[in-house]
């Protein structure tokens, strides 16, 4: 039989009890986010790599670049491709195998964030037209899952990014020099798009759940954006949501997107 | 000797004198850690207390654990360790209509009980003793196993402090998991507090002091 520990029934009555009080099983506010903690240049092959940590949940995240043809339809653009990895030793909850639907949906979720809100100016990836493109290879791989894996992989992608350098690249051989990095970081725009994931348990709308409140989450609303300029959605589980939760969730993560934004500048200086 | 942070294979001592205790091993006159964990001499005999690892289930330990299913004569139960545990009909004791056996205790149910044997076939589990049965309400998070001795204390003082300075009533099983039962969601949160800081701070002597003093600092 599947092994998969779920939170205790006690503890989620418990959990919502709180919640209608407006407190939180770990003592946060609902708007709290717990502590974040950046680590940057993780691996030393990637182009650039940081490991970020929510309190006990931790992610790895690296961007790796390579040359490729572009895609047909857009000759002058860069690619950019996103995976993630939910590795067993984060979660008794993982197995090893093909990726499942958490992490599909992670790895998507993430992708469209970054590709939609126009972070990355993709023309300026272009080598040679129509023959020769940077791709951005953006790996997310969890180390630890103790909830809000999503906006972790969220963090983790913007910040290795932002620190990420281009390789130099030898046009008359067409070979990648991977050992030799320029100081030119990758052509990102001032849009970020952090995105939060606000859950709903009961009435209340929560950010950053631990493992225990993601587990009795009723319905979760991934946002992406930035100044102001919705990006990227993604509503996940059943439970519907009111007219007026939306815009309380659209607030919400509007507010901590701006504040999350400013701790991943003060910890990449 | 003081005590040390070991790690597995590290030589502890040297000298025919000593004798290994838990957690050792002795070959060619020198004592190495199987564990990583603090080494400890008491009347020549080393021993080692872990730091880190999974739980390793104790006769006589008090476990809460996790209803998985319900068999025809008794219920098995997760108790956080590679084997589930089983808690046979006879050891209910209180009458139990065997048709209807989710009444007493249904699947993800959280039940306190105790390992009365380890034997090949597996844990057994019991409820006949004082106290044991189905957890009906409190909060229940889970801690590493090893700092439960911390927790509970010489002679249960740890948690007698924990519970005298913030009314709650306190239940540690040995396998990490920790239940939390008190009148005020502040007062819960305040001792769920206090037990996270225990095991945070496990290493340090003279943990009652820090305790006492942290409850000085942290008043609710």
């Amino acid at each position: 039989m599947d092994k998969v520990r779920t939170t205790p029934n006690t503890t989620a009555d418990r959990i919502r009890k709180y919640l209608k009080e407006g407190k939180r099983f770990d003592g946060r506010n609902t708007e709290d986010f717990r502590e974040l903690v950046i680590e940057k240049g993780v691996s030393c092959k990637a182009e650039g790599s940081v490991r970020v940590k929510l309190g006990k949940t931790e992610v790895i995240v690296g961007v790796k670049m390579g040359v490729s043809e572009p895609y047909a339809d857009s000759p002058t653009k860069g690619n950019l491709m996103v995976t993630a990895e939910l590795l067993p030793l984060s979660s008794p909850r993982f197995e090893s195998g093909p990726p499942r639907f958490d992490a599909i949906e992670l790895g998507r979720v993430t992708d469209r964030g970054l590709r939609e809100s126009g972070f990355v100016d993709f023309d300026k990836l272009c080598i040679i037209p129509g023959e020769k493109v940077w791709t951005v290879f953006v790996d997310v791989y969890s180390i630890n899952d103790d909830g809000n894996l999503m906006d972790a992989a969220t963090i983790g992608a913007i910040a290795a990014m932002k620190i990420a350098k281009i390789p130099k690249y030898d046009k008359e051989e067409g070979k990648v020099l991977f050992d030799e990095l320029t100081d030119e970081g990758l052509p990102l725009t001032d849009h970020v798009p952090v995105a939060i994931s606000v859950h709903k348990i009961g009435n209340a709308l929560i950010v950053d759940p631990t493992r225990e409140e993601e587990d009795i989450s009723e319905c979760r609303v991934t946002m992406g954006s930035s100044k102001g300029i919705i990006s990227s959605l993604q509503k996940s589980n059943s439970k519907p949501l009111e007219m007026d939760e939306i815009k309380r969730v659209f607030e919400i993560a509007t507010k901590v997107s701006d504040e999350i934004n400013k701790k991943i500048d003060k910890a990449l200086k | 000797m003081d005590r040390k942070v070991v790690i597995p294979g590290e030589i502890i001592i040297d000298g025919d004198e000593y004798l290994p205790g838990e957690n050792t091993e002795k070959k060619e006159g020198k004592i190495y850690s199987l564990r990583y964990g603090l080494a400890e001499e008491q009347n020549n005999l080393i021993k080692v207390i872990p730091l880190s690892g999974v739980y390793s289930p104790r006769r006589g330990n008090i476990v809460i654990g996790k209803v998985e299913n319900v068999t025809a004569n008794g219920w098995l139960i997760d108790i956080g360790y590679a084997d589930s545990a089983f808690l046979s009909l006879m050891e209910v004791p209180r009458f139990v209509n065997k048709d209807a056996m989710e009444e007493v205790l249904d699947i993800d149910d959280m039940v306190l009980a105790k390992i009365w044997s380890i034997n090949k076939r597996g844990i057994d589990l019991s409820l006949k003793s004082r106290g044991l049965g189905k957890i009906e309400d409190g909060i229940i998070f889970e801690v590493n196993p090893n700092k439960v001795p911390r927790i509970i204390g010489k002679e249960g003082s740890m948690i007698k402090l924990i519970k005298d300075n913030t009314g709650c009533d306190v239940t540690v099983g040995q396998n990490g998991f920790v239940l939390i039962k008190g009148e005020t969601i502040s007062s819960e949160l305040y001792a769920k507090r206090a037990v996270l800081f225990v095991a945070e701070n496990s290493y340090v002597s003279g943990l009652t002091e820090a305790v006492d003093k942290w409850f000085k600092e942290n008043k609710e």
